[in-house]
């Protein structure tokens, strides 16, 4: 039987500079994950990946992650994703700086 | 120190100009990235977790004081103020922009470094004993051959496209410091008949499969050794597996093929190439070795350090723990230790970078090397200058008396920012440093090397580490498994596993265990760990890792 299919965000780094940041609804990217759209459906999610790889202009590395629901918008499933969107834990540098 | 010729200097100017209408024509569309990706790979720039990471190589861990400040100044200009130095003598970058990297390898061109096959699968950045041309146990300094190799492997049309990565390390003492037992291949210098030579060493790695190196020629004269280098990998050229990625170095080659199949296409290839090398090579090598000539080691008086070392503990302590001996009577050679007990290992601030520059030329002919266990070493310092050295480098935080302790650490970068991780290291360093610190255990615990590497690809060197540490995602959690018993030197042990792996927030305990097992089983404070793991073998350890096992065992 096929697993069911977890929600999950698409996420990339930016071209320029870098940084990690999430495909949102409306076919942006933006460096907060609570920004990005939340993939429900399988079709769908493969639909929004190829849109998503399509600006090679914006982003690199397009790939999807596992995200859980929360009250407060999509929070990582897994702890590198954790470290992604807030930066290394030896010094207070990357998101965790820039977005505080 | 090598200096740039008119080809040098006009080849890297053609290359930095190419790269930057490289990334000129990725900005603007005209390349897509899986086209870009191997042009900047070819050219040090990686993608990790957090940004771009610029891989600058630092040849045979060799650098002038200008190259230092240089270095200070781009960490200041283009990143976040540091840098951090890696186990293959390079140092990384971690918050490059791509529209600046241009900018960055001119800066770097200015003072002759490059960012050239630092990546990809090609010949890597030559490393060697950092203390070469300084060391009292060396034959001959390597890094006149490190630089010819350099020569010779750059850009080689041959060998831009090998099955897999290719490292060489060299050394020229008997005493292997450069883990050449680890490499694709290793060079060892070594003497027969008054004449010297290399003992060459091939297929050894680390990664997901660790193998201890195989020695493939136990003599190779000197002149030979390019004519051999390129029948070694031109072998490899050829029978090296491309279908696979994970069995495509040349340990599996070796492996797969045998090391006599493997040695007679080498021998035979050499047979083919040794003809057509007429003697060039030599005539370069020797106008290199010029370039390398030793400072003038004159003689002074050595009281101040006398006095300093019988008068003040804290050089004392440093004194015993990060000089070694030097071939030059009066002389020693400084090891600055970058992991100060909660720091970042092989990190350094652009200022202390500047300091160190600075004290290079102060006091040691400015020259400076970077070690692959990611610390700094003055080659060339007068003793009596060694007071003055001490007092300098402690407000920078730099006069950390830990060379060769347990809280001198290797650790990579790990999942803190690279793509490849599976789990933190440099917190697990941090942690363990912090923690014999606070106990203040030592130096009492004496030599021992802890080696940690977030994934299986094993940068941190945890294979030959005394205590080996390998951070693993297990189900969606960091996982530590740990490994004891491992050995980079001339006599290079793989370690062994222990058993089930430790989460993060047991790891240090977990070492501290094993740390208080061999204080309570080694036979007096001159046996190392490394000594009572070879007599005691494994079982005390895993007993104090695992107590709940043991205790079922015994019940």
């Amino acid at each position: 039987m096929a697993r069911p299919f977890t929600p999950k965000v698409i996420t990339a780094n930016a071209l320029l500079n870098g940084d990690v940041v999430y495909f949102t609804a409306n076919d942006d990217w933006s460096p907060m994950l609570c920004d990005a759209e939340v993939i429900e459906d399988e079709a769908h999610a493969q639909l929004r990946l190829l849109e998503a790889e399509r600006q090679q202009a914006q982003a690199v590395g397009v790939y999807m992650a596992d995200v859980i629901n929360g009250p407060d918008g999509p929070e990582p499933a897994h702890f590198r994703e954790n470290f992604r969107r807030s930066g290394p834990s030896n010094y207070f540098h990357g998101k965790q700086a820039e977005l505080s | 120190m090598y200096r740039y010729n008119e080809f040098d200097d006009a080849f890297l100017a053609a290359r930095n100009a190419q790269f930057r209408a490289q990334v000129q024509r990725r900005i603007d569309g005209s390349l897509t990235e899986d086209e870009f990706k191997p042009l900047r790979l070819m050219n040090g720039l990686y993608l990790q977790l957090h940004a771009y990471m610029l891989r600058v190589a630092i040849p045979y861990g060799t650098l002038s004081s200008d190259q230092m400040r240089q270095l200070a100044l781009i960490a200041d200009k283009f990143d976040k103020g540091y840098g951090h130095f890696t186990t293959r003598q390079n140092i990384q970058y971690n918050w490059p922009k791509l529209p600046e990297v241009p900018d960055i390898l001119d800066a770097l061109a200015e003072v002759k470094l490059h960012a050239i096959q630092t990546s990809g699968n090609t010949i890597r950045n030559v490393t060697a004993d950092h203390f070469a041309g300084a060391a009292a146990d060396e034959i001959a300094d390597p890094r006149p051959v490190a630089e010819l190799i350099r020569q010779w492997s750059t850009d080689h049309p041959e060998f831009q496209f090998l099955p897999r990565k290719f490292k060489i390390a060299i050394t020229g003492s008997p005493n292997d410091r450069a883990v050449t037992r680890a490499h694709d291949i290793g060079l060892r210098m070594v003497e027969r008949d008054g004449e010297a030579g290399f003992e060459v060493i091939v297929g050894g790695g680390l990664g997901r499969t660790p193998v201890v190196g195989k020695v493939i020629r136990d003599f190779l004269p000197r002149a030979d050794l390019l004519p051999y280098l390129e029948a070694v990998v031109s072998a490899y050229n050829t029978l090296g597996r491309r279908d696979n990625k994970y069995k495509a170095r040349i340990k599996i080659t070796v492996n797969e093929n045998g090391i006599d199949a493997v040695r007679d296409q080498v021998e035979a290839r050499f047979n083919e190439l040794r003809p057509l090398f007429k003697g060039v090579d030599q005539e370069l090598l020797a106008q290199i070795e010029a370039h390398f000539a030793a400072p003038e080691f004159a003689p002074r008086d050595e009281a101040p350090y006398a006095l300093a070392y019988a008068n003040d503990p804290v050089f004392r302590s440093w004194a015993d723990t990060n000089l070694a001996a030097h071939k030059a009577p009066g002389h020693a050679i400084v090891s600055i230790s970058l992991k100060a007990q909660g720091q970042t290992p092989g990190d350094a601030t652009s200022d202390q970078m500047r300091l160190l520059a600075d004290l290079a030329d102060r006091y040691g002919h400015g020259e400076l090397r970077i070690s692959h266990e990611q610390n700094v070493i003055l080659p060339h310092v007068h003793k009596s200058d060694l007071p003055a050295l001490h007092a300098a480098l402690k407000p920078a935080g730099l006069a950390t008396a830990n060379i060769g302790l347990i809280s001198d650490i290797i650790a990579c970068p790990g999942m803190d920012y690279c793509a490849l991780a599976t789990a933190r290291s440099i917190p697990v360093a941090q942690q363990i440093a912090e923690r014999f610190d606070a106990l203040k255990l030592e130096h009492d615990i004496g030599p021992l090397k802890i080696k940690i590497s977030g994934c299986i690809n094993a940068c941190g060197h945890h294979h030959v580490g005394h205590i080996g540490i390998l951070g693993l995602d297990r189900a969606g959690v960091e996982n530590y498994q740990i490994t004891l018993g491992g050995d980079g030197t001339e006599d290079a042990v793989i370690g062994q596993r222990t058993g089930p792996g430790f989460a993060y927030d047991e790891i240090v305990d977990a070492i501290e265990r094993i740390i208080r097992a061999y204080l309570e089983l080694r036979e007096d404070p001159g046996e190392t760990f490394l000594a009572a793991y070879r007599r005691l073998g494994a079982e005390p350890f895993k007993a104090a890792l695992y107590p709940e096992a043991a205790k079922k065992n015994a019940a």
